[in-house]
């Protein structure tokens, strides 16, 4: 019996044709395992928004509340401290938020005060340098910090960063921009609910 | 690319490996339904190691949180339910697929010289995996999990006199706990499986060095053309890669009509008293192995306590697996595949299959009579005390030894047919 | 390949005998649940929330799934099936103090996240429907199916109210919900698996003719028989 002839143009379609649904296959067996990793249902429940009531927050009083493991300092500023904010334009990286600081807070939130209602701050209280947590200096010229320039802020004990009452980092400092303004809206007059900004968006 | 293979292949043997082992590795032709299950054992060891990388990303190897974290895989992880049952099916598909090749070596004489280190480093895996098996199992820490490792594992404590000793070692505590379930976690996640794939990569060379058997259990290295390339064999790529492509298709819509609509298979894969959280103060009423196990553990409870010890029953279950090992040696027949074999062997093995058959479906009930035999027994007038369980797993043991004791015997008895010098179609 | 039928048939009957052996089992009553019946899953979800879980937690399961699982809006799961303001993403915790229940029923009452896995559908509703007044105990009920049971028979008042058959509805839609908080998976593994064979199906074809053409090399071509 002779041989018989090679279709190789049937061969090379075959083979192309199950290497291509092959691969197609492996693509819909490899989603379902690149998916475990992002968070599961635990994960998104435990950064579920945190609702928090300020009807007896004082002037001047700091709460401290956990989300998404982070810590996020709400507080009360009074019509001083947010005229002092707006002179320090000079002592700060980025004042008005349109430079390297843009990124840390959400579109609907501009000025010098960095919030929705002036009074209420809401600031994620984690230094952008390397992590750590400033401390709440409110006490206008501590003179460790300054003396009279001191407006009252934050001091960071790790590397020496300082941010004023607004969250906004001061010059030289080694952190880069200003502190993040978290997603967050009022659901009320005196609840404030962390973590879903005012259109709904988490 | 031909520059960039021929840099590869002067810093490393690329090519010539390719050649040795699949494209100019000559593979018998007429390799049958039996031969598949090696490479599909390939594939399932594969899948076990994938699945079981992404379910480590997630479980919690700790008394207090493993079985939470299997239900957390199961619910709150994205897709982790589809990761979990493909690893619990995988377990199951890989002694199915394990069965069916080591049986092929019994049809074929696969076992026979000089393939004798090749079946011994097989059996080394099959035990290296019913301990993969038998410590994944209890990484749930179901009911199940709990008290079939207390069972199993108190074994170790009929050892005579360093059985006690050897018990809490083995444990790091006084009976099953924490301390258990860590370090099974450990050999389970990385030791075995290391030691899984340095003997399945043993296991191949060992192959590749002798050359695969086949159905006519013919040497095709003995007949070879004028350009040295045996005359009955064909290269292994692409021929019986394409083969086996099919093969691993219809393998996935077998396993995934299993994973996808019958996960558990009705307590074959996953047991229901697994779904219960592992509890020290209440026994199951019923303590099974899985399936692939219980051949094995029907032997072990078979025999009965000897001078109050139990250590001949677990004596039995090894020796089952052991004499498994001495095959090669116990054939004297010069026949390798039973399409040639006499008939006291052909008898002999029908009698072997029902036997292990017999023992797993055995080891998977209680031991008990059903009513049934007790009402016949009393309408016949007899009285008995020995569970009809365990008159059965009696007489299954002794035909399951009886294979191995007697095959020097009747493989040197009986007429076999002329077996050709070169392979049938 | 007699063989191969041999053992094939010998695998088959040892499957189908598998019931011979097995100890004596109580009759119980087929639940007939349909998980894919969603109002039926909706009903039973409503029904255990008020009925049940006052002593039984779902502990292992999260109030948002009733959401996308059951289509029920959140904010009428939040409404009807929570009652002690925890936020949807939480864990079905019963309110109950597990020692004091444990002081009230003699046994705490288990969590019932896996009860349609360990258990099965037919034993939870043979279960609920097998309650039998019997002064000698606490509760002055026992169970035909569960021996001094240390439950009360908590839906005495679903069952005078209703038909028998309305109140076997009631429960067969609890136990199909509970069917499906056993697992939540089983909603869509069916239609995932049916997809996935259809899909190495059309693979199989391809393969299979791929395997052919270069196997004519063996039958008829370079690779045949030769002497």
């Amino acid at each position: 019996m002779s041989e018989q002839e090679i279709d190789l143009k049937k061969r090379r379609l075959l083979t192309n044709a199950t290497s291509v649904v092959g691969a197609v296959g492996v693509g819909f067996v490899a989603w379902p395992f690149l998916s475990t990793w992002s968070p599961s249902a635990r994960a998104k429940a435990a950064g579920a928004p945190i609702d928090v009531d300020i009807s007896k927050l004082e002037n001047g009083q700091l709460v401290r509340i956990l989300w998404r493991k982070k810590p996020v300092w709400i507080f009360k500023r009074d019509e001083k401290t947010l005229a002092n904010l707006n002179s320090l334009d000079v002592e700060l990286d980025d004042p008005n938020g349109s430079g390297n600081s843009k990124s840390q807070q959400p579109a609907y939130i501009g000025s010098s005060h960095r919030s929705i209602r002036p009074e209420i701050a809401v600031i994620v209280g984690v230094c952008t340098h390397l992590g750590c947590s400033p401390t709440y200096r409110p006490e206008v010229g501590a003179a460790d910090l300054g003396g009279d320039r001191w407006k009252g802020g934050f001091y960071c004990p790790c590397h020496g960063s300082k941010f004023d009452l607004a969250g906004r980092v001061y010059e030289g400092a080694p952190a880069p921009t200003n502190l993040v303004i978290p997603p967050y809206h009022f659901v009320s007059d005196t609840l404030i609910r962390v973590g879903v900004s005012p259109d709904n968006k988490a | 690319m031909n520059n960039n293979k021929n840099w590869i292949d002067q810093r490393f043997p690329l090519t010539k490996v390719w050649n040795e082992h699949l494209a100019e590795y000559y593979a018998p032709r007429n390799f049958n339904f039996w031969y598949f299950f090696g490479s599909l054992a390939i594939l399932v060891l594969v899948l076990q190691l994938i699945t079981g990388i992404f379910l480590t990303m997630h479980y919690k190897p700790d008394t207090v949180n493993a079985f939470a974290s299997v239900e957390y895989i199961m619910r709150d992880v994205n897709w982790g339910w589809l990761i979990r049952y493909m690893h619990s099916t995988g377990a199951s598909a890989f002694f199915i697929v394990i069965y069916m090749h080591m049986y092929r070596g019994l049809l074929y004489g696969s076992y026979k010289a000089p393939r004798e280190l090749l079946w011994v480093l097989g059996m080394v895996l099959y035990i290296a995996l019913m301990a993969e098996a038998f410590m994944g199992y209890v990484l749930p820490w179901g009911q199940m999990s709990y008290w079939g490792a207390q069972v199993i594992i108190s074994l170790f404590g009929s050892v005579p006199f360093i059985g006690p000793d050897l018990l809490v070692w083995i444990l790091g505590d006084y009976s099953v706990g924490d301390p258990a379930l860590n370090r099974f976690f450990s050999l389970h996640v990385i030791a075995l499986p290391l030691i899984l794939v340095v003997l399945v990569f043993l296991h191949l060379v060992a192959l590749h060095y002798v050359g695969s058997n086949n159905p006519d259990g013919v040497e095709i290295k003995e007949t070879k053309n004028d350009k040295g390339i045996p005359k009955d064999g064909i290269p292994f790529h692409p021929y019986y890669t394409v083969k086996d492509i099919v093969a691993v298709v219809v393998f996935l819509m077998l396993f995934s009509a299993i994973l996808f609509y019958a996960p558990a298979l009705n307590g074959y894969f996953l047991e229901a008293a697994n779904f219960v959280e592992a509890n020290p103060l209440k026994t199951p009423e019923h303590i099974a192995p899985l399936w692939y196990l219980t051949p094995f553990y029907t032997i072990l409870r078979a025999i009965p306590p000897i001078l109050g010890s139990q250590f001949p029953g677990v004596l039995a279950m090894f020796a089952a697996l052991l004499i498994l090992v001495a095959l090669p040696w116990l054939d004297r027949s010069k026949v390798k595949s039973v399409r040639y074999r006499s008939w006291p062997f052909k008898v002999a093995l029908g009698i072997f299959v029902v036997s292990f058959v017999s023992l797993g479906w055995l080891g998977m009930q209680p031991v008990i009579s059903p009513e049934w035999y007790l009402s016949l027994a009393s309408a016949i007038g007899i009285e008995t005390e020995t569970a009809l369980y365990l008159l059965l797993a009696r007489l299954f043991t002794v035909c399951y030894f009886g294979f191995f004791v007697l095959m020097p015997f009747y493989t040197s008895i009986g007429k076999t047919k002329q077996v050709p010098q070169r392979v049938t179609e | 390949m007699k063989k191969t039928i041999n053992i094939t048939a010998l695998l088959i009957a040892v499957f189908i005998s598998s019931t011979g052996f097995a100890s004596s089992n109580v009759h119980l009553d087929a639940a007939d649940t349909d998980i894919s019946n969603k109002q039926s899953l909706q009903n039973g979800a409503k029904l255990f929330m008020n009925y049940c879980s006052g002593c039984h937690s779902l502990g292992l399961m999260r109030y948002n799934r009733f959401v996308e699982d059951l289509g029920i809006p959140e904010k009428a799961v939040a409404n009807n099936l929570m009652f002690s303001g925890e936020k949807t993403g939480e864990l079905i915790k019963s309110p109950i103090s597990e020692k004091e229940s444990a002081n009230w029923f003699g046994a705490t009452p288990p969590d019932l996240s896996l009860v349609s896995r360990y258990k099965g559908t037919d034993w939870i509703y043979t279960f609920l429907r097998s309650f039998y007044d019997d002064e000698s105990k606490p509760y002055g009920v026992n169970n035909h199916i569960f021996e001094s049971v240390a439950m009360p028979d908590i839906l005495w008042k679903l069952r005078e109210d209703s038909s028998e058959q309305e109140f076997n509805n009631e429960v067969r839609d609890i136990v199909n919900f509970l069917d499906y908080v056993g697992e939540p998976a089983k909603l869509i593994r069916g239609s995932i698996g049916t997809k996935v064979i259809g899909f190495l199906f059309i693979l199989l074809i391809l393969a299979y003719l791929l395997k052919r053409e270069y196997w004519k090399d063996v039958k008829y071509g370079k690779w045949r028989v030769k002497n």
